[in-house]
Formats: C-alpha cells, structure tokens, sequence
C-alpha cells in the first residue's frame, strides 16, 4: 500500500546544509503535480530557493509548516493517489516520522577530493555515475558550492565533477599567470590527473571563459559548453565588484559587494557572507585574487576577448545569462555566431544557476543529453 | 575541512606556523614533558593534550620544556622575542602570571616604545583561563581584563575552534606581546576548521547572531552562552544580535557602538570578576556614545566578585549562566 503513497522529503543543497525551512507552499493538499513543478520556496542558512517537486501525482497532505526548521530528509508532504485514505496516509506520516533519523553530518554523502595535478593540489567534488561527465567551473571568487543547486540534480544521471580552480575554495593558491589561460591549463590538467575523456563543460563567469578556452584547445575532449553570464565576451566588467570582493575584509564591506551578485539582494545571506569571509583569511587568497585582477581584469577591463575565435569554436555552446546582470553586462550575449544558442533570464542577475536554478538545470541538462 | 576541536585547531595553528617559520618555538611546563631524562619525550603534549606531536616533528631544540619557574620563562621568552625568535610561550594557567607582572607588563609590553618603535616583540603567552571544571580559586580566574589594561600589549580571547585557529596564527605573526586566552571548558567542543592556514585581524568584532530587539556583547566562552540564548529567545520572538569582539585589545569599538545603537537594548555578559572587567568598560563605552540611543539601562551579566568557588554547585551557580543571560536579556527586551 506504501508503494501508492510518496513522500516529498526536506532536500539537501549543498555540503552544509543539514535543515531548511519551508517559507511558503506554491501548492496546496489536494493539487495536482507533476515531477518540476515549483511547489515550495524552502530557506537554507545559505540562501533561499524554489523547490520543485521529485515527483508527480496528488500532493495528498502538506506536512512541515511554514517557517519551521526542519532537518534534511525528513518528510515535509506526501504524494498519493485517491485510492488512498487519509487514515493510512495519517498513519503512513506517522510511521515516517517514529523512524526518522537526522542524517550524520559527518558522514553526509559525497565528500569533496584532491587530486595532485600540474604541481598543483585541486579539489574536485564527484557526484553520480556515468554517461559524458559535466565539469562545472566556477567564477572568480567562487568554488566548488556555488553549484550546490546544480549538481545533484543533474547527478541524478550522469557524472558530474565540480572543481576548485587554483587560488579557489580548498585548491592550491598559487594561480600562475592568473589569466583564463593558466586557469584552463590547470583545469585541463586535472582532468588528465582523473583520466576523465570527454566532458561537458558548464562554466560561470570567469569560468565560463576559461571552459571556451579550453574547448578551443581541446575540441577532442569537450562535448559541449554552457557559459554563464561568461567572461570573455567584451570588455565590460564591474570592477567595483572584483576590487570591493578583495578588499572586503569584513561583513559590512562585503555585503554591499555580493548583493551585485543577484537580482534580488534579500537573497544574500549571512551564511553566504561569512564563508566569503572565511575564504578571504586564507593564506595565499589575497595574492591569488590580486594576480589574477591584474592580469584577467587589468585596467577596469577583461583581457582577451574570445570573439575574434569563437568562429573556431567545434563545439555546441550555449550561453546563460541573467537579464539583471550587473557584473558582466547582458549585452555581451548580443551579436554572437549562430552556432551559439542564448537564454536570457528575466529576475536572474549574475547568479542565474542559483537565482534560476531549475530552468538553468534544463538548459544544461539538455546539451548534456544532445 | 573536516569538524576539529578547540584543542586540534590550536595544535594545528603551531604546528603550521613552526613549519613556516623557523624563528618560531614553543617553551612552557610539560609542553612535551621529559625534556633532560631518559624515557618517553612527548608523554604529556601540555597538561592539556594541546602541544602533542609538536617535539616529535620540531624536535627539543624549538621545543622547550621549562622549570616551574614562569618568571624565568616568560622573561627568557620576552628576551627571545626581542632578540630574534618568535616565541611561543605557553603559562599553564593564567592565575600564575602574577609572578612573572615585571616581565609581561614592564619588559615585554614596554619594548615598542621604550626603543622608539625600533624594537619588535612577536612574543605570544597561551594561557588557560576559566571557571567549570572545579580547579578552584587559583586555577579559575578570568585575569583578561588586567592585560588589557596595559598599553603595549594585545588580548585574545577565542570564542571557538574556527577563532582560535585564526587568531593563534594572526598573534604569532604579529609583532607585539600578544596574551593568548584559551578557555579550559571548551578544548573539545567541536567545529569546522579549514586545513589551510588562515588569519583572524585583531580588533574586529564579529557577529554571531544577528537581530533586532537586544544586543548581547559576550567575551571568549560568554559567546557560545549567548548563541544558545540568542536561538532559543527567538522562538518567543526576541531577536539578538551577538558581538564577539575577538580581541579586548585592540577593541572593535565602533561594532559595539553601532551594535548597541542599533537595538538600543544592551546585555554585556563576562565571566571576569565584576569591578573593572570587560563588562564595565564597553557598558561605558557605550553609555559615553550612544546614550540617546538606549532604551533601557545596560544590564551586565558576570560573576559575584568573591573568588571562584571549588564545590561543584557554587562554581555552577558563580559562572554567568545561559539562564541568567536569558534573564538578563529579557528584562532589558521588556524595559
């Protein structure tokens, strides 16, 4: 009879993340849903985001309340056909709660790895199995978490690796030259170091340059790449951002610096300031930031537009970017070659894949599957 | 990064600077215990466990066991910091330092500027402090208010596993006496700690909570007290913003003044003895620059001013508790 009924239960985005806290239903006991619907807005200590349904059918019975912490795992509503009454889905609630456990957070599912690649100690974090594997390569400042939205998702068939460029997150912090060049030679390198073939690659900012760089280098062993709110398109780049995130030394200065980051401010929370913070104390941060400003944003300006080549390119590419952007401009999406496809998001800004996640996990879902 | 304790996340912090810089050594009583006999070398790693494997790696040369004699010590520590090395001095429990005043306050203190600024002094003194483990009244105070009393001198008092990382590796590459105070309550408790090293600037506050009704200004351990009330007030409702100054010298006072002005309800929660503790000085600081915007008198939550008691139960009821904070704050939030 269990079979009939499924619980939706509290997801888990990203690493740290051990509760959550429904702060409102887009659906209501009795409706009907279908796998994807956005069907709550769920609060983390890092940021707020839509949840969207794993499952379709009759949401039978909504069980966390609004505004109430709420562990990870735990049911927080329940699927079932009409064949079911409530008294079994009462019972069934029971039962799923008597039985719960909080998860272990120390032993809480994919650990991130290192990996000796090129001189140089990277961190990558694995999730799934299989299939051409997506690489994801983040922005500047960024790491391996800013694809906690992403990549369980799209985990669920497929390989993933999410990595730490040099200068970045739990990688070594000497970047070389600090240009999208040596950034793309050190991601190259540790796909070598894992004996990964073909990749998709999914690249923000910075990294969405760095991602064309290396499908320039290596048309072999890219299968596809999706560049988010990318570098190297033009010249323009908020350097305010980049000189207010490398200076920040504390939650005042730099709070004002990651609201550019989103269309909507209220999404930066103190969670996401203070790992920031925490990033920026680390020896060799301020040097690895500062070099690659000098040499990748010298000047107030990005270095070495990849238009001239982006007729080279023998890869799909598609770019995302969000239509509020105010790091790197949306206008930079205009004017590209026909090959390339472009999805502007309206209420997005620099952050698209956390701002936007679902629809940006479709986009990059489908190239991964073409 | 990986859950450390207090404990590991200090021994992480000097093993991490003595691999980097040579000129930094460690000397104290029991450091490594054995030193100048015959037997096993690193039997204790410090009374506490917190200097293990330092002698092993570094060896007896940067890892000095001394005579109970901490006026000897820290005056040869003091000596080695303005000579050359960067000394990692640790004084077991802080209630000793009386001995060694002369050392500290007018040697150690004093080189900056009796030299003209031509002299540094990277020393660091780790030393125990606290009440709750019923060590009784010589092995309990709370002496942080004394140093911060001296000019020439800095204060630390980290309030966790993550801050006592940051700020250890911070003091040792600073080039001033640098007292180092670790609450002997809290070397298990347990946090994320990067492997890297990392540095915490001295003189800015942080916030561990952050809310709209009362402010909690809290020192060393008083933070984790205050985080637990500060949770558990705001399910009745009651926001609290919680200041962890980090350092009492220098003091982040502009945090404190835009803090108390912010909700204009204050508690000032410090285990020191009352006359003349942390909890007197910012509750002036605060009076002085933002009286027009309280609301309500600023409440001080610490100890009674009598030493800290040995049986179990008057130390329990000495120690300014999580429910004497909750009290406190919500007499200030209903004023």
């Amino acid at each position: 009879m269990s079979d009939a009924i499924q619980p939706i239960v509290m997801p888990k985005w990203g690493l740290a993340m051990t509760e959550g806290m429904v702060i409102a239903w887009h659906a209501e006991a009795g409706a009907a849903i279908k796998a994807g619907d956005e069907i709550a807005d769920i609060e983390t200590a890092k940021i707020t985001n839509v949840f969207e349904s794993p499952v379709a059918g009759t949401l039978r019975r909504v069980v966390a309340p609004t505004d109430e912490m709420v562990p990870v795992g735990a049911v927080i509503a329940v699927v079932a056909d009409e064949t079911v009454t409530d008294a079994d889905l009462d019972a069934y609630v029971t039962e799923f709660q008597a039985n719960f456990v909080p998860e272990d957070t120390d032993d809480g599912g994919p650990e991130p790895e290192y990996v000796e690649a090129d001189g140089r100690r990277l961190r990558y974090l694995k999730m799934g199995d299989g299939g051409v594997p997506i690489v994801f390569v983040h922005g500047f400042g960024g790491d391996l978490n800013g694809w906690m939205f992403n990549q369980p998702a799209l985990a669920e068939d497929r390989a993933t690796y999410a990595i730490d460029l040099p200068g970045h997150g739990g990688s070594s912090k000497d970047v070389g030259g600090g240009d999208a060049k040596a950034m793309a030679a050190a991601v190259a390198s540790l796909l070598d170091a894992l004996e990964i073939g073909k990749v998709h690659l999914v690249g923000h900012s910075f990294g969405g340059a760095i991602s064309m760089l290396i499908a320039l280098k290596h048309p072999g062993r890219v299968a596809s790449v999706t560049a988010i709110c990318t570098a190297g398109l033009g010249e323009d780049i908020n350097i305010d951002f980049i000189d207010g995130f490398i200076s920040g030394k504390r939650r005042k200065d730099m709070k004002p610096v990651l609201e550019m980051l989103v269309a909507d401010a209220s999404l930066v929370s103190r969670d996401m300031i203070n790992e920031v913070l925490k990033f920026k104390r680390l020896d060799g941060v301020d040097t690895a930031l500062q070099t690659i400003r000098n040499t990748a944003f010298a000047d107030g300006k990005q270095a070495g537009s990849l238009r001239p080549v982006l007729g080279e390119l023998r890869v799909p590419c598609q770019v995302i970017w969000g239509r509020d952007d105010q790091i790197i401009p949306v206008a930079h999406s205009d004017d590209l070659p026909d090959s390339f496809s472009v999805h502007v998001l309206d209420g997005a800004g620099h952050l698209p894949h956390m701002e936007k996640s679902s629809e940006v996990n479709a986009l990059i879902g489908k190239a991964a599957s073409a | 990064m990986a859950k450390k304790s207090y404990r590991q996340a200090i021994n992480e912090a000097l093993a991490a600077e003595m691999r980097r810089d040579e000129r930094v050594i460690v000397m104290g009583e029991d450091i490594a215990g054995g030193m100048g006999a015959p037997g096993e070398q690193d039997a204790w790693g410090g009374p506490m466990g917190v200097t293990k494997g330092l002698e092993p790696e570094f060896g007896r040369d940067r890892v000095l066991d001394t005579p109970i004699t901490e006026s000897a010590f820290i005056g040869a520590a003091a000596g080695a910091a303005a000579t050359g090395l960067r000394p990692v001095a640790e004084l077991m429990f802080v209630d000793f330092m009386g001995v060694c005043f002369d050392q500290i306050f007018n040697q150690a203190a004093k080189f900056r500027y009796m030299f003209g600024g031509k002299a540094v002094t990277p020393l660091v003194v780790r030393t125990m402090y606290g009440a709750g483990l019923s060590a009784a009244s010589q092995h309990s105070q709370c002496l942080y208010p004394v140093f911060t009393h001296i000019p020439g001198l800095k204060v630390a008092l980290p309030s966790s596993a993550y801050e006592a990382k940051g700020l250890l590796i911070q003091s040792i590459r600073d080039d001033d006496p640098v007292i180092f105070f670790e609450h002997k309550a809290m070397y298990d408790d347990e946090e994320d700690v990067p492997d890297e090293s990392y540095t915490i600037p001295f003189g800015e506050a942080n916030l561990t909570r952050e809310g709209d009704d009362v402010t909690i200004v809290a020192f060393g351990r008083m933070v984790q007290f205050a985080n637990q009330v500060a949770d558990k007030l705001e399910k009745d409702d009651i926001t609290c913003t919680v200041v962890d100054p980090r350092t009492t010298s220098p003091l982040d006072e502009d945090t404190i003044i835009e803090m108390a002005e912010e909700t204009g309800r204050v508690v000032v929660v410090d285990e020191a003895s009352p006359r003349c503790n942390m909890a007197t000085d910012v509750s002036a600081l605060i009076t002085q620059n933002a009286f027009k915007a309280l609301k309500a008198p600023i409440k001080m939550v610490t100890p009674p001013h009598v030493p800290v008691p040995f049986a179990a139960d008057l130390e329990k009821e000495y120690i300014p508790s999580p429910e004497k904070i909750e009290a406190a704050v919500r007499e200030v939030a209903a004023a």
